[in-house]
């Protein structure tokens, strides 16, 4: 609220060093918008009125205290929550300008474009050649050649080939959780989405798998458009472009990462990123 | 006291001690049944020692008796003397045995008892012979001399030589015999029934034309010569085979001449030493689950039994499992969860309580009447009125038992579904894939060990079921196999037979009650044997599924 924390003897440099080292939303090209959006759980409101843009080729982060309903917006906008039995939505979300909730899309179609990664690690008990070949197969490619080729960059892309290179038939089960959780990232871009949905996904990972795992949200955010949700604000703060904080179901604060940590525009979000609640 | 009592409950003991004995029981019991049916069943094949023996049948008649022990009870002299048999009036308590005296076309019945007080000078003479025949059950006697045609070929020692050679050779035929008449004999017969059915085929649909007439006639006649060979060939070797014959007298010193031909197995179990009488033991033991039945089922094996009986088990389970596995997937993936679905459940748990035989008449009224009946007259008109379907068969008993198995599969299925981790499902689903392609690639296939599960219980179902299959399939004897070489090999109209009806039929509706007893044992035990057997092939299928579909666990 204050730029009193950017003022050095009396001249502001704030405005300067915005343009420099803060991203601007306004010049950001667009792949998910959301459109004045309420989701009920039967009765009870989880979301509401939630208004905002999702850049490409960017990392935006979801922060906020557990149950604000950070996941249950990631998990609209490849429509997961319609598994959810009692769940109504009302508004709409653009992917590319096309209403994903609007009439005849095809949700199979849908979460082709929009993949997701889990907070727990959930590969198939099959081989990890099967696990990271799923997508693909459900899409009816079954050339060995194709797929032989897909699943080695898809590894590449989720730096897991070099470790299980020499073992793709076994289990993908026998991987440490770490790897377990590369393996899901591997399988989800091997179909190559748009937008990549992370639900907390080094929250059951120990620091050194989550380290890489951050490192790979990085090495990403050049080719996929990266939504993620956390609870670790550092981690927010470590990989993020945009964040956006969400209090009670409510949008509070949206925008660039380093200004919202070290400038949060709402009492709200700073006292939870100072720790005061959450 | 009391205080260290009420501790020593406090701390759990007593449970574990209840829970252990309770445990202890049930292995004690079912340990316990095995045993008994092992030994009384297992114990048959054995060579029993042949007892020669005087008895006094009345105090002025005497007679010598051949025959193996069977049994010993003991009995009080006055209920012996009730029923007539001349026991001297001091004794009070004896005991009496069952022997097995054999040459029934002699004696009229195989087993008699006799009185422990009225034997005398029992003897276990060496030279004593059993032979066991195709007819008439056994013979007891002593070996005269052997026959070919009119002349003597061997006296005393030599005969029995002699006799075992001309066993065998008279086997061999015999076995051709067989060959030519169940298998060569058998197909002709099949393809002529099969012209048969071709002409009125025809003639039903009005396309009987005189150049297909002759086209019939042509191929009968083939048959009809081909089976004139046959028959050439077959009487030829039935004169073969009655040329030898054998004297031998019976325990009373008459002499009897006896077919070689009629003989199975000739052998002098009182000279057997142990050795002989093991591997007499495992031939007994490998004729009675490789060969077929013989004299109303109380001698020979029972193979077309245990044939039938995997077999049915095996359709059985080919039908129950689709079915099964269908039903459960709509009830926990695809049906809306309200009281209708629990209605359902309910119902199908109350299905599996209903009694077998309700199963049976259900299968009976419905399957073979309405649906067999229905299949004859729109598919097989040209062999009505005998019926084709429309009569009790493998497939209507098959199809009888998977209904009444049907619930144990559903609700193993139901209880493997839920058990798949939600994060399984929508990992799938979000690598784009739809409900059923994530359901067919990725949760029945994690649900297969639950599957197996529900088909190993209704295996062990299904293989013990006897009351129903008596109403839709289950005979007493198979004239062939539901599986043969005559196309198109799986013949599912056939009726069968099955361990199980064998029990009862040997036990209840022989006419050789004493003969059968031990039979019903031994059938018992291999009914057993071969429930456990379909049961572990189920499980070691289930344990690799569950190894390769090893489910998430954090």
């Amino acid at each position: 609220m204050t730029t009193q924390s950017n003022m050095t003897h009396g001249i502001d440099f704030s405005a300067l060093e915005r343009e420099q080292r803060y991203l601007n939303l306004e010049t950001e090209e667009i792949a998910l918008e959301v459109q004045s959006l309420d989701l009920y759980y039967g009765d009870k409101r989880a979301l509401t009125n939630i208004n905002m843009t999702i850049p490409k080729r960017r990392v935006t982060a979801y922060i906020g205290p557990s149950g604000c309903g950070k996941s249950t917006l990631l998990r609209c906008f490849n429509r997961m929550n319609d598994l959810v039995d009692g769940v109504r939505i009302e508004g709409s979300i653009l992917l590319d300008g096309q209403d994903i909730y609007g009439r005849g899309v095809n949700v199979a179609q849908l979460r082709r474009r929009v993949g997701m990664v889990f907070q727990k690690p959930n590969p198939f008990p099959k081989s990890i050649y099967e696990n990271v070949a799923y997508g693909l197969r459900i899409q009816g490619v079954n050339s060995r050649r194709i797929l032989d080729e897909v699943v080695e960059q898809a590894l590449r892309g989720a730096a897991l080939w070099d470790e299980v290179k020499d073992r793709l038939e076994d289990n993908a089960l026998g991987l440490s959780g770490g790897q377990q959780q590369r393996l899901v990232i591997a399988r989800a871009i091997a179909i190559e989405p748009e937008v990549l949905l992370l639900d907390e996904p080094a929250s059951a990972l120990d620091p050194i798998s989550t380290l890489k795992i951050e490192e790979l949200i990085y090495e990403l955010k050049a080719r996929y458009t990266i939504v993620i949700v956390t609870h670790n604000m550092q981690q927010a703060a470590r990989v993020s472009d945009y964040t956006a904080f969400m209090y009670l179901g409510e949008l509070i604060e949206f925008g660039d990462t380093d200004a919202m940590f070290t400038n949060p525009r709402q009492k709200q979000t700073e006292d939870y990123i100072t720790g005061r609640y959450g | 006291m009391s205080s260290k009592f009420s501790s020593w409950v406090r701390s759990g003991e007593p449970w574990i001690w209840i829970n252990a004995g309770a445990v202890s029981l049930s292995i004690i019991a079912v340990l316990g049944l095995l045993l008994l049916i092992a030994v009384r069943g297992l114990g048959h094949f054995w060579p029993h020692a042949v007892l020669e023996v005087k008895y006094h049948e009345t105090p002025d008649r005497v007679v010598q008796v051949i025959g193996e022990v069977h049994d010993q009870e003991e009995v009080t002299g006055e209920r012996l003397r009730a029923a007539g048999v001349a026991v001297p009036a001091e004794v009070v308590n004896t005991s009496r045995y069952l022997v097995k005296v054999g040459n029934r076309e002699t004696y009229g019945s195989d087993f008699r008892w006799l009185a422990e007080p009225l034997m005398e000078g029992s003897s276990y003479p060496a030279a004593v012979m059993v032979l066991e025949r195709r007819e008439w059950g056994n013979f007891f006697g002593y070996l005269k001399s052997v026959q070919e045609g009119n002349t003597t070929v061997a006296e005393g020692e030599a005969a029995w030589d002699a006799l075992q050679e001309r066993i065998q050779r008279a086997r061999d035929i015999y076995r051709q015999i067989r060959d030519i008449e169940t298998g060569e004999i058998g197909t002709v017969n099949y393809a002529m029934e099969r012209l048969r059915l071709k002409q009125r085929r025809l003639e039903l649909d009005g396309k009987f034309t005189p150049a297909a007439g002759e086209e019939l006639a042509a191929k009968r006649q083939q048959l009809e010569e081909s089976y004139g060979k046959l028959q050439v060939q077959l009487s030829a070797l039935y004169d073969q085979v009655r040329r030898d014959h054998l004297t031998a007298t019976i325990a009373d010193g008459s002499e009897v001449t006896i077919e070689v031909a009629q003989v199975v197995r000739a052998y002098r179990p009182n000279a057997l030493h142990l050795g002989e009488k093991l591997s007499f033991y495992a031939v007994k033991l490998w004729e009675f689950v490789s060969e077929e039945p013989r004299e109303a089922n109380t001698e020979g094996g029972i193979f077309p039994a245990i044939f039938g009986t995997v077999m049915m088990v095996f359709l059985m389970s080919l039908m129950v499992t689709p079915f099964g596995v269908v039903a459960a997937v709509y009830l926990r993936e695809y049906a809306k969860q309200g009281p209708l679905t629990r209605l359902i459940r309910i119902a199908v748990n109350n299905l599996a309580g209903v009694p077998s035989i309700v199963y049976g008449v259900f299968g009976l009224g419905f399957f073979v009447y309405l649906l067999g009946g229905n299949i004859d007259r729109l598919f097989f008109p040209e062999a009505l009125p005998a019926p084709t379907f429309g009569t009790p068969g493998i497939l209507w008993a098959s199809l009888t038992l998977a209904i009444l198995t049907v619930p144990v599969v559903i609700v193993a299925t139901e209880e493997g579904l839920s058990r798949i981790p939600r994060s399984i499902r929508e990992g799938s689903l979000a690598l784009g894939a739809t409900k059923a392609e994530t359901l067919w690639r990725t949760v029945l296939p994690m649900a297969s060990p639950a599957m197996m599960t529900g088909i190993i219980l209704a295996i062990a179902r299904a293989a013990g079921e006897v009351a129903p299959l008596m109403l839709v399939g289950v005979v007493k004897l198979a004239p062939s196999l539901p599986l043969d070489g005559n196309a198109p090999f799986l013949h599912l109209e056939r009726k069968f037979m099955h361990l199980g009806f064998h029990i009862y039929d040997v036990g209840f509706q022989s006419p050789n009650v004493e003969a059968a007893r031990p039979l019903v044992y031994a059938t018992s035990l291999l009914l057993v044997f071969v429930i456990v057997v379909l049961n572990l092939a189920a499980i070691t299928i289930r344990n690799r599924l569950r190894e390769k579909y090893r489910a998430l666990e954090h």
